[in-house]
């Protein structure tokens, strides 16, 4: 099994479904002869020629409302927004078309479409190159909306973002991109949407989490153990929509608390619904207050990014928060 | 109430002979070349020389080695991990300076990420800009963002890194300087990637309908990255697009800096007239990499930009210079090692500077911080206490 990263991942996903289906493209600004600004696409041109790897004009808009009108016609193209921070010129076509095609042509028009590119903070890129606005595709019925957090995950949810009939928003956190490797088979697999994972397995208080925030959780969660004995339990949501409510009140079950950790915005963010809907139907599991640390509500800076961020430190005071309540 | 007929076309019919004969006009100078100056600097177009003196001649090509010796500095600055990201101007700077240049200082300037040519024209300083680029203590704008230059003192708008959502935003200053009177003239500089959003469309639309007092300086510097121009559009020039919103569009040499000024200062004439809106396509060759992020070996040939470097702007202006005899070549080498010591005194200075308060990002959200704001930054706060109590770098 080879030991890649999550870049490689997604290439053999895209890779792999292109040969299995031939109604799969991809289109986006720089994904054919420069093979991505990430190299996500890299190799693919060269295979699947330029009908299926397609370089567009610079506008997202185009990219995705073009990409719908694929989708509806019969193909299955998986569309790059070349930062996710610069999906916003696309939003009509989101929310409009991409995600209510099915309910406003009363289901005689489907769009299986991935709109994926890489999210989040932490490579010192400033307010256009790091933002987490998943909160944005949850809030709109009709989307999917997934992170993975690792390659082999990436690999699985991607082919199966690729074949699931609805539009799929795939968020890449780039910080992890290089920086985690693993093995990931070659083999065909998918990971269904709306499953999370338990990364650590703990007795104490339950943190649910996506992305790259996973691995600051962890350090948080040694820390605690080391320092108080605390026994954390991590989730890893992975898809956002719908996100695997019966992990996380199971987990629940066992510990009776609950921190959420996420890049996104903290005003309306994943959080506030994640713990909103445990107050509104499990509040008898809880023996205190669900603490949420998130971005702060500020657009995200160029400096002291690791501060704005959720951090280890951030991390450490919410667990004392319900720890010690 | 408008009169009956008067706005529609009822019955329909072709358009008059008048309407044509002015549009085979605007098509000409859309797809035409306006240059002043040849490779070799020599004069071809003498109506294309500014009526300037030498001494503004040779201001202008201050300006230029200014922008290149700068330039330099980033891109080296980039490499020692002293500037996050930095977007190479090199063969640009005709463009930059040639647009600047006319402008009042009272006119408004929305940039785009490669123009450090416009900005030294209109003012700002070296040190301003590697504070920026460093981030320090007087970074004006305050660590916003990487690669973006801009201070109101100059009446330059901080450009968008999504690539040319400034557009509408210039035609709306435009129509307000309008609405409220002012003599003031607008002046938007983007790429040729920009003209594929619906920004650029909806923007020179509404200048059209409107009559902005604006000016759009197209950079056509050939490459999006690493998207080509003839993937950008299957119009024979970006100039020709404005001819849809009833704007003239005009192609011209963006490496020749006589005839930038030029067509953008009667451009600017026009629009400080109140006659509308133009679109300049200035014709030129990005030389280095998009950003230091890109590497563009992936996507062209080295030989491609060994041929483009015989067309570049500062070369060909100094030739001009010197067969004018306003400069001769030793001056011109003199003053651009002369600026090259002076910028890295200030790297210098600058590098010495502490860097911006760690709660900067709290500033410049609202006028008035509303209480979710006050409750983070108390979190915050604590969060640092914490970290030094664990005895944690959260910075590393």
């Amino acid at each position: 099994m080879p030991r890649v990263n999550m870049v490689q991942a997604l290439n053999m996903a895209l890779r792999e479904e292109m040969r299995r289906d031939p109604r799969v493209v991809v289109l986006g600004e720089d994904v054919g002869r420069m093979g991505g600004v990430f190299l996500v696409t890299e190799g693919l041109i060269e295979e699947f020629g330029e009908e299926r790897v397609i370089d567009t004009p610079l506008t997202e808009m185009g990219i995705v409302g073009v990409a719908i009108g694929m989708a509806m016609y019969g193909l299955r193209p998986v569309a790059e927004i070349q930062f996710i921070d610069f999906i916003y010129e696309a939003f009509d076509q989101i929310v409009n078309n991409a995600a209510w095609m099915r309910f406003r042509s009363a289901g005689m028009y489907k769009v299986p479409l991935v709109i994926r590119g890489p999210c989040c903070g932490g490579i010192r890129g400033g307010m256009h190159h790091s933002q987490s606005n998943e909160a944005y595709f949850i809030h709109t019925p009709g989307l999917y909306v997934v992170m993975p957090s690792r390659p082999y995950d990436a690999k699985g949810l991607l082919k199966e973002s690729i074949r699931v009939d609805d539009a799929v928003i795939f968020l890449e956190p780039k910080s992890v991109y290089r920086t985690v490797r693993e093995e990931v088979p070659e083999d065909d697999y998918t990971i269904p949407l709306g499953k999370g994972r338990v990364v650590r397995e703990g007795d104490d208080v339950t943190l649910v989490t996506w992305g790259a925030m996973v691995y600051v959780a962890e350090k948080a969660a040694e820390l605690a153990e080391k320092r108080r004995g605390w026994s954390v339990e991590i989730i890893d949501l992975r898809t956002l929509f719908p996100w695997d409510k019966d992990l996380v009140v199971s987990s629940l079950e066992k510990t009776g608390r609950l921190v959420i950790v996420h890049e996104a915005w903290k005003t309306l963010g994943p959080g506030a619904e994640i713990s909103a809907y445990i107050a509104e139907n499990h509040i008898d599991l809880l023996r205190g207050p669900v603490k949420r640390v998130a971005s702060y509500d500020t657009p995200f800076p160029l400096v002291h990014e690791k501060l704005y961020m959720p951090n280890v430190a951030r991390i450490y005071r919410a667990l004392m928060e319900v720890m010690e309540w | 109430m408008t009169s009956l007929l008067g706005d529609v076309d009822l019955p329909f019919k072709p358009l008059p002979p008048r309407v044509l004969e002015e549009y085979s006009g605007m098509l000409r100078e859309a797809l035409g070349f306006k240059r002043a100056i040849d490779e070799e600097g020599r004069v071809v177009d003498e109506s294309l020389l500014p009526k300037l003196t030498n001494r503004e001649l040779a201001e202008i090509y201050e300006y230029m080695v200014r922008a290149r010796v700068l330039d330099g500095w980033l891109l080296k600055l980039q490499r020692m991990g002293k500037v996050a990201l930095h977007a190479p101007n090199r063969g640009q700077e005709a463009t930059a300076v040639g647009t600047a240049k006319p402008m009042k200082p009272h006119d408004w300037l929305f940039p785009s990420y490669r123009e450090l040519g416009a900005y030294i024209v209109r003012g700002m300083s070296e040190e301003e800009i590697l504070d920026r680029a460093m981030n320090t203590i007087d970074d004006p704008l305050k660590g916003s963002d990487f690669a973006i230059y801009g201070n109101r003192k100059y009446n330059i708008v901080p450009a968008p890194v999504p690539v040319g959502n400034q557009i509408p935003l210039a035609t709306g200053a435009a129509i307000a300087a309008k609405i409220l009177g002012h003599d003031t003239v607008v002046v938007a500089m983007f790429g040729d990637g920009a003209s594929s959003r619906g920004d650029f469309h909806t923007g020179l639309n509404f200048a059209g309908v409107f009559k902005a007092p604006v000016v759009y300086v197209l950079q056509n510097n050939q490459w999006a990255i690493s998207v080509p121009t003839k993937r950008q559009t299957a119009a024979p020039s970006f100039a020709v697009k404005a001819l849809a919103y009833g704007v003239p569009g005009i192609r011209v040499d963006g490496n020749d800096v006589l005839a930038v000024y030029s067509i953008v200062s009667r451009a600017i004439e026009r629009a400080r007239r109140r006659e509308g809106p133009t679109l300049v396509e200035a014709v030129t060759y990005r030389l280095g990499a998009h950003t230091t992020a890109d590497d563009p070996s992936r996507y062209r040939r080295e030989e491609e930009v060994k041929i483009a470097e015989r067309y570049e702007p500062l070369r060909r202006y100094r030739k001009f210079l010197e067969s004018q005899g306003v400069l001769t070549e030793k001056e011109a080498l003199q003053l651009e090692e002369e600026w090259d010591s002076r910028v890295e005194e200030i790297v210098r200075k600058v590098l010495q500077k502490p860097g911006l308060p760690k709660d900067v990002f709290f500033e410049n959200v609202y006028e008035r911080p509303p209480w979710v704001l006050e409750e983070e930054k108390k979190e915050f706060e604590e969060s640092l206490k914490i970290a030094e109590e664990l005895g944690i770098e959260l910075e590393e």
